[in-house]
């Protein structure tokens, strides 16, 4: 069993069947304990109080938005090299995810920032990479949407990925070049001593296990859903073909 | 391909070819700038190469559907991809085309333009020295996003939302040099990182472009 087999809907469809509810069960016993732990079973911080506790929201899905496009650059290529079907409905799919986590990242990011910050928004590198991701986001998903032809709009929209990919860390680059921030750097990493308290981490990494596998549990049904529309798209033409 | 970049600029230069029409914007909108903010000079001069250089950029977004869609229309464009000259060629011509009826004339007009703004001494330079080298890249990621919407029936508002984020790192070094300089202050390492940028765009993208266009005429 190869991964090239899946490019065969019918075999991508019979394996994501027996394996989504196994994903939703598993984000579900992972996130919920994790978000009720991280709100109400973990002290508050000292100077920022009540408010810390927004960060289970706000760092998963920050993450997740990031690795999103990661993997619909992926998905792209492997679109672009090998014509895999399933590959670029998965980077359909996971488009609208993504732009969801980029816009609750945003916006949980400016309710924090109000009582710590003073302002919901500050032209801070971090802030302003997620609002220009954001912009990225949807010029990808309107490109979707413009094209009606579904393998043009694959190979246009997997170019416009490529490139925009090489933009998007091109301008990471210029706007830390551009302005100093308020942003914190990063707390959470695998190779630093000094991480955020233990009491924190471990109802963290509950809710990081969570959007994982939340984003997997999502893009396997809309890649599913994608995947009957392209089935729906084709017999249709096929019976018009049948009527002229 | 020069019997090509002959015949773009031709038809640019023609009435009704859009030639000027990016310059007059570009004029527009440093008009508008100082009624929007009000007349004191130390606003301007404080915050005119950042306005010229978004002007700039939206002057040339302005003429990016003209580099494929009239040739895509009338047919000229499946012409020119069974020519001899490969397609990465052709996109290189048709933004080296539209970077010398744009980008050119807009970096020629900054600096005049520049003295309505209150620009101070240094700054007239910086602004055409920041230009000349950026706008050759706005041209060749503009052509990359004609290049993608070119099959669309109403792709012009499209291509703004798909080009102008493609734009950011450029616009961001472009202005900070430009800014830097005009204070003064040692602005060549944003001047280097937008050649890099230029120099990256002019090598790569026609390739994607090219991709791009074999898709939209298939």
């Amino acid at each position: 069993m190869s991964l090239w087999e899946f490019a065969n809907p019918v075999k991508f469809m019979a394996l994501s069947g027996k394996v989504l509810p196994w994903v939703i069960g598993l984000c579900a016993v992972t996130l919920v304990p994790g978000l009720i732990w991280g709100f109400f079973f973990t002290p508050e911080a000292a100077k920022f109080g009540n408010s810390v506790k927004i960060i289970y929201v706000h760092v998963p899905s920050a993450m997740m938005a990031i690795n999103i496009w990661v993997m619909m650059l992926v998905t792209s290529l492997i679109w672009i090299v090998r014509r895999h079907h399933v590959s670029v409905r998965a980077s359909k799919a996971a488009a609208l995810i993504g732009v969801t986590m980029t816009v609750i990242a945003l916006i949980t990011g400016a309710i924090w920032g109000q009582p710590m910050w003073g302002t919901y928004w500050a032209w801070d590198p971090r802030l302003t990479s997620f609002l220009i991701l954001f912009l990225f986001y949807l010029g990808y998903m309107a490109l979707w949407a413009a094209i009606d032809n579904p393998d043009t709009a694959a190979d246009l929209t997997s170019v416009l990925c490529i490139v925009g990919s090489v933009f998007a860390v091109l301008s990471r680059y210029a706007v830390n070049f551009w302005n100093q921030g308020l942003h914190q750097g990063a707390t959470l990493s695998l190779d630093k001593e000094e991480n955020i308290a233990d009491v924190y981490f471990a109802p963290m990494l509950l809710c990081l296990t969570g959007f994982v596998l939340l984003f997997v549990a999502l893009v396997l049904i809309r890649t599913r859903t994608e995947l009957r529309l392209v089935r729906l798209h084709r017999l249709d033409v096929r019976e018009r073909m049948k009527d002229a | 391909m020069i019997a090509l970049l002959v015949r773009d600029l031709r038809l640019a230069m023609r009435a009704g070819g859009g030639f000027g029409l990016g310059l007059a914007f570009f004029l527009i909108v440093s008009t508008l700038v100082p009624f929007g903010v009000g007349p004191e000079a130390a606003i301007l001069s404080r915050i005119a190469p950042g306005i010229l250089w978004v002007g700039a950029l939206l002057a040339c977004l302005l003429s990016l559907d003209r580099i494929f869609q009239l040739d895509f229309e009338d047919g000229s464009l499946d012409l020119l991809a069974t020519a001899p000259i490969p397609m990465e060629g052709i996109v290189a011509v048709k933004a080296l085309a539209h970077w010398l009826v744009t980008g050119l004339p807009l970096t020629l007009a900054a600096p005049v333009l520049g003295t309505l703004m209150n620009l101070e001494s240094p700054g007239h330079y910086w602004i055409f020295i920041t230009l000349l080298i950026g706008t050759p890249a706005l041209s060749m990621i503009g052509a990359f996003g004609a290049a993608l919407t070119v099959g669309l029936k109403r792709g012009g508002l499209l291509l703004s939302l798909l080009v102008l984020p493609l734009y950011i790192p450029t616009l961001i070094f472009g202005a900070e040099a430009a800014t830097r300089g005009t204070a003064d202050l040692s602005a060549s390492t944003p001047l280097l990182m937008m050649a890099g940028i230029t120099a990256g765009s002019i090598a790569l993208l026609p390739f994607a472009a090219a991709a791009a266009l074999r898709v939209n005429l298939r």
